[in-house]
Formats: C-alpha cells, structure tokens, sequence
C-alpha cells in the first residue's frame, strides 16, 4: 500500500516536487514540511527586487494557502523534521507528530556561512526574514559594507546603491564571482560596480564581524551602517547523514537522484548529484537545478523514472546588467566574445579542449537562449 | 479593478477580477487557475507562463521586449503568432475582460 510522500523542506525544490507529483496525476498522501512559518516562496527576488522595495512580499508566494488545500497537499510549517527512521519509513518532527511516508524526499537546502561574531550579528541573507530585515536597516542606513563577491553581496550592493547607499564591497577571492563567471565577465562586472560608484576591495579574507563592522587580517576595522554578509552557503545534510545515508558535501544521490536508501530522493541546492555537465558529482544552488530536479523526481515517484540531465543554467541582475548563464564555468582554455562589451551587451563563450563549455550573456537573453540549447549534452 | 478570463486548453474558462498592477501570471497562481506554472517566479527566465492572448486584445499589449521573445523561444507548447509570457502582461483598466488560453503543456 502506498503511504504517500514526505518532502523535507519547502522551498523551491520541495515546493516544485509537491507541485510536480499532482501535476503528473500523483493522487497519493502529500505532505510539505518546513522549519519557516511562511507559505512557500521564491528566494531569488530576496537580492533584487524585494530588497530594493519593488517586490510585495505576496508576489514571492508561488502559491497562496488555499492552492495547499484544494491540491490536498499536507503543508506543515514550523515543524522541522527532526528525525528519519528508514526501517519504519515514518519522519518525525519537531513537535511530536510522525510522518509515514513510501517515498520521502529530502529538499533541506542549505544554510548561510557565518563570520566569526563580534558583537551583534550582521544581516545574512537567505530568508525572507533576512531579506525584511536588511530591507529595514537599509532604509535607515546611509552606508552599506558587503562582505562576500559573489551574486549574493553585489546583487545586495547594487539593490543598495541604486537606493543611493553609499557602497563598499570585500571580498576574500581574487574576482568577482570567481566560482561561477568566467575572467572576462568578473573584469566586466567590476568596472560596472565601479563606474556606479560601488568600492571594492579584493583579496581580503574578513576575520569577524558586527551589524556595523568588519575586521581584516591586518586588525583594520572597517564600519557602516549596515553589514550584509554573503560567502556561500552550506548544505543541510544533518538529517540524511543521522539516518546513515551517504553524505559527501552534499546528500549523495545517483542519476535519478536516488540517494543510498532508494525510497529516499535528495533535491535542490543539498543534493551531490551526477551532473552530465559537470562530468561527475556536483552540488548546485539554483532555481533550474531546484526545478528540475523535482521535475525528474515527481516523474520517478509517479511510475516514470526519469534520469536528471538537464543543462544548468543561473541568473543575477546588477544595475543595468542581467546576466545569463548557461552550462558550468570551469577553466577554460579559450574564450571568444561576441557583441559589444562597451555597449553592455555581449556573450562570452568558453571552451575547453574545443568543446563549448559555458556561455554568459549580458542583456543578450537571445544568445542565452541559444546557449542552452546548444549545450545540451 | 480589470478581470481576465483564463481559458484552458480543454476549453474550461474560468474569470478573475485583480488590482491593476498585478500580471496575468500572478493573477493566476494568487487564484488557483491551473495551466501556468511559473517556476521563476516572474522573472522572464523559464517560459513556464506561456499563454495565447485573443488577439482581440494583442494590440493593446505592450509587445514583448528582447528578454520575453528570447524566452518563447523555449515554450514547451507551440509558439503562435499571439504567445506570451504572462509575467510580463502587467493588467490595466484598458485591458478590461482580457481573455487568454493556456497552452497543453508549460514544460
């Protein structure tokens, strides 16, 4: 008999598989659990748009909470799971109550890296708590210090100084993006955060922090009125690694995004999964890998085992720059740049041993487009 | 206070009356109308939104930008000379009783 289906964790890739399994005409149990005390939400417009104040916190629902009823989905907030018991196949959760489940899928996602604090915590941004947060010492705040250069502290930044922030960025890498752009496209972002005005400051590994200060490896402490920090993230693997599942930097899975117990999946940002892309296993924090990887899962708890391979893509808006990216950036050998970078829109693509590896598109979504498809493996 | 009236591609139609402001994509998630999925969240990156506009109101639409015709590109159902992406349609009072058809499939 089929007890149903638990999914750990609502956000985007819990949600999706939620979304997903009715949509495949799933008509089994259904349960959504999440340790926030929020309908489901898209985490994306918590750097960009809701931060800068044009988004209404509505508008990030996927769905409102009546959608969670009419599809008889079991949505449970507030109530982390706490404990899987795979010979029983139950979930028990913070409160008390336990879950049985045929298929349980583990959507935990990942939590902020921290600084060392010195005093009161800076803002992190992850949540939709953190983003009203910052979102309100902001408008207080003449000054902003991002610590991290990666698409969470610039797309913070911009948000920030297109509200006429004053703007400082740190970071501990070399380049702007470093893990996910090619050279080209850091150079590029770290003269148009210039030319807005934006101070950066590279190279600088920050050793503690407060709300309003940082200190660097020579002792100097920099302030502002609000500190943002965004250095990455770290998967939520607690759970699965208690239930003696394999974790390796991430919940490891095979290609169906089975993980080494096969009634349980592992989706989204904590899942270390095959990639073709990546020519082995990866984790990957984004909306298309959270997507897909429901999608896949939905498909296989619904009778039709579906392999993950889909071509992963990412975007980030700053300033006047969306950028689109399509495949996985690794060390390319040669690149080639079409359009006009001067006029902000262009595409650089990279290769590796003559093989097309990663595009990156600046405001040239038609190129993106193209990109991705022309990746597919 | 504009309505829309969403017709599946099974021929259901089911109307809805929102605040001016609000796109035809959040009109239907915040009211339950099946048939637009919207993965992205209104970004214009995922062409899971796509919906056939009666092209009685097609003139009255601002046309699509670059960002939007790049995505149709993508539509899992066929691009017609009326796709959009119903993130991108902001409702207004002109587009009063604005009809649109959801495709069979978003992705």
């Amino acid at each position: 008999m089929d007890r149903g289906v638990v999914i750990v964790g609502a956000g985007q890739a819990g949600f999706q598989t939620a979304l997903s399994l009715r949509n495949e005409g799933y008509a089994g149990k259904i349960a959504l659990i999440d340790d926030e005390g929020r309908v489901p939400y898209a985490r994306p417009p918590l750097s960009k748009a809701y931060l800068k104040g044009t988004a209404t916190a509505e508008s990030l629902e996927y769905r409102p909470a009546e959608f969670f009823v009419q599809q008889s989905l079991d949505l449970v907030l507030n109530d982390p799971a706490v404990e899987i018991d795979r010979g029983r196949q139950t979930v028990a959760l913070r409160s008390g109550r336990e879950l049985e489940w045929s298929s349980l899928v583990l959507a935990t996602g990942a939590h902020v890296r921290r600084l060392p604090s010195l005093g009161k915590e800076p803002s992190y941004l992850r949540t939709f708590a953190d983003s009203e947060s910052l979102r309100s010492h902001l408008s207080g705040s003449g000054s902003l210090l991002a610590i991290g250069c990666g698409f969470i502290g610039l797309e913070a930044a911009a948000a920030a100084r297109a509200q006429g922030k004053q703007v400082r960025v740190i970071g501990a890498e070399a380049r702007l993006m470093g893990r996910a752009v090619s050279p080209f496209i850091s150079a590029w972002f770290h003269a148009l955060h210039e030319r807005h005005g934006v101070e950066i400051q590279l190279n600088t590994a920050v050793q503690g922090v407060s709300e309003t200060s940082a200190v660097l490896p020579d002792g100097t402490v920099e302030t502002a009125d609000t500190v943002v920090v965004g250095i990455g993230v770290i998967p939520n693997t607690e759970l699965a690694a208690k239930a003696n599942l394999a974790v390796s930097g991430g919940i490891v899975t095979d290609s169906y995004l089975r993980t080494t117990d096969p009634a349980i999946f592992a989706v989204g940002d904590c899942a270390m999964h095959p990639n073709v892309y990546a020519g082995g296993l990866t984790r990957i924090e984004s909306v298309q890998n959270a997507a897909d990887h429901a999608r896949a899962v939905a498909s296989t708890i619904s009778g039709r085992p579906k392999e993950y391979r889909q071509v992963p893509w990412f975007w980030t808006e700053q300033f006047e720059a969306k950028l689109q990216i399509a495949g996985l950036a690794v060390e390319a050998d040669e690149t080639e740049v079409k359009g006009d970078p001067e006029s902000g829109k262009f595409s650089v693509y990279s290769y590796k041993a003559g093989k097309l590896k990663f595009v990156e598109s600046v405001n040239q979504p038609a190129a993106h487009i193209a990109a991705r498809k022309l990746l597919e493996i | 206070m504009p309505s829309i009236t969403y017709i599946s591609n099974s021929g259901e139609s089911r109307t809805v009356t929102v605040d001016s402001g609000v796109t035809i994509m959040q009109a239907a998630v915040r009211n339950g109308v099946p048939g637009i999925v919207a993965d992205c969240g209104g970004e214009c990156q995922c062409a899971t939104c796509h919906v056939y506009v009666d092209p009685k109101f097609l003139g009255l639409l601002k046309p699509a930008a670059e960002d939007e015709d790049a995505m149709l590109a993508l539509t899992a159902s066929e691009r017609k000379d009326n796709s959009r992406l119903a993130c991108q349609l902001v409702l207004t009072d002109a587009l009063e009783g604005i009809v649109v058809t959801t495709p069979p499939i978003q992705q």
